[in-house]
């Protein structure tokens, strides 16, 4: 039990705080805390990976004469990849966001899907 | 280790904070100072280029966004004392918010309840025989140097293995640059 414990409890904390992210995204109203929650989720994910790259006594990868093992690189060159990815979808949604309030004056989701419906009963009328 | 779980635990603890304030610039910074830590972590864990993206691009330029949006809408959470209002004037109204709420929260549990099922196969942090060491990454920490000539074998991997990756990469960055342009142009008119 102590070993399961010790071998997968950061895997625990990183379900833990991508479930934080998960519980952003679909509970929060707020369009800005949406994108948070995203971000965090994908942290979350990140961690994960780089975390399954480290290997028990190994250095960072690159190379050096007292090294005996190194961690596994191929993790840390996705995740990279990964991070300019979330940046570049955070842009577009505060973006969106931005479009979104200047047409509803508000980015509550709750708002806009009833001003929305009044439009619709105003086109019916 | 004790260091490590100390750190985790801190990040659990700012993303809870930045999903839970009102204020949403105090928020967009708790979470930059989450991806700063998250740096820090990364060091920890020997991922010195992710470290430096991170410190860089997840902690600098996502507040950055974030405070320039902010600065484009409005600063405040709407509606949040409404809301507790509502509790005292509309039952029903109140009533529907609840249960949705404990719905997603049940939606949330029963997520975690299957990752955490899911780990339970994984390799332990740190196992050196776990599958992901023992296909291509051996390759490219043999033969990178005689094959690419870079001592970094991230960026081996990055640039030269995987350059199409990176190409792809750059690909959506300028997709993604494109469309802020184009949503953002139109609001001047």
């Amino acid at each position: 039990m102590i070993e399961l414990v010790a071998g997968k409890y950061n895997y625990w904390i990183y379900i833990v705080l991508m479930m934080i992210g998960f519980y952003a995204m679909i509970a929060k109203e707020n369009l800005i805390k949406k994108v948070i929650g995203i971000n965090i989720f994908q942290a979350a994910v990140f961690l994960f990976y780089v975390s399954m790259a480290k290997v028990t006594g190994g250095t960072a990868p690159i190379e050096w004469h007292e090294a005996h093992v190194y961690d596994n690189p191929l993790p840390h060159a996705l995740m990279l990849t990964g991070i300019v990815v979330s940046v570049s979808t955070t842009a577009v949604a505060l973006a969106l966001i931005i479009r979104i309030y200047g047409a509803y004056g508000t980015m509550e989701e709750d708002r806009i899907l009833e001003i929305n419906e009044g439009r619709d009963m105003g086109d019916t009328l | 280790m004790a260091l490590d779980l100390i750190l985790l635990i801190i990040i659990v603890i700012c993303a809870f904070a930045a999903v839970q304030m009102r204020d949403l610039l105090s928020a967009a910074l708790v979470l930059g100072a989450c991806s700063l830590i998250m740096a820090v972590i990364w060091t920890r864990l020997n991922a010195v280029d992710v470290a430096f993206t991170e410190a860089s691009v997840g902690a600098g330029i996502t507040t950055v966004l974030m405070i320039a949006a902010l600065s484009r809408t409005r600063r405040g959470e709407e509606g949040g004392e409404e809301r507790d209002m509502g509790w005292v004037h509309d039952g029903a109204a109140n009533k529907r918010f609840i249960f949705r709420h404990i719905a997603m929260l049940i939606v949330v549990l029963v997520t975690m309840g299957v990752l955490i099922y899911g780990t339970m196969d994984m390799p332990d942090f740190g196992d050196p025989d776990a599958p992901a060491h023992t296909h291509v990454a051996r390759r490219y920490i043999e033969k990178s140097r005689e094959e690419t000539g870079v001592k970094n074998f991230v960026t081996a991997v990055l640039v030269s293995y995987r350059g199409y990756d990176t190409l792809g990469e750059t690909t959506v960055i300028f997709t993604a640059g494109i469309a802020v342009v184009l949503l953002l142009r139109k609001q001047r008119r």
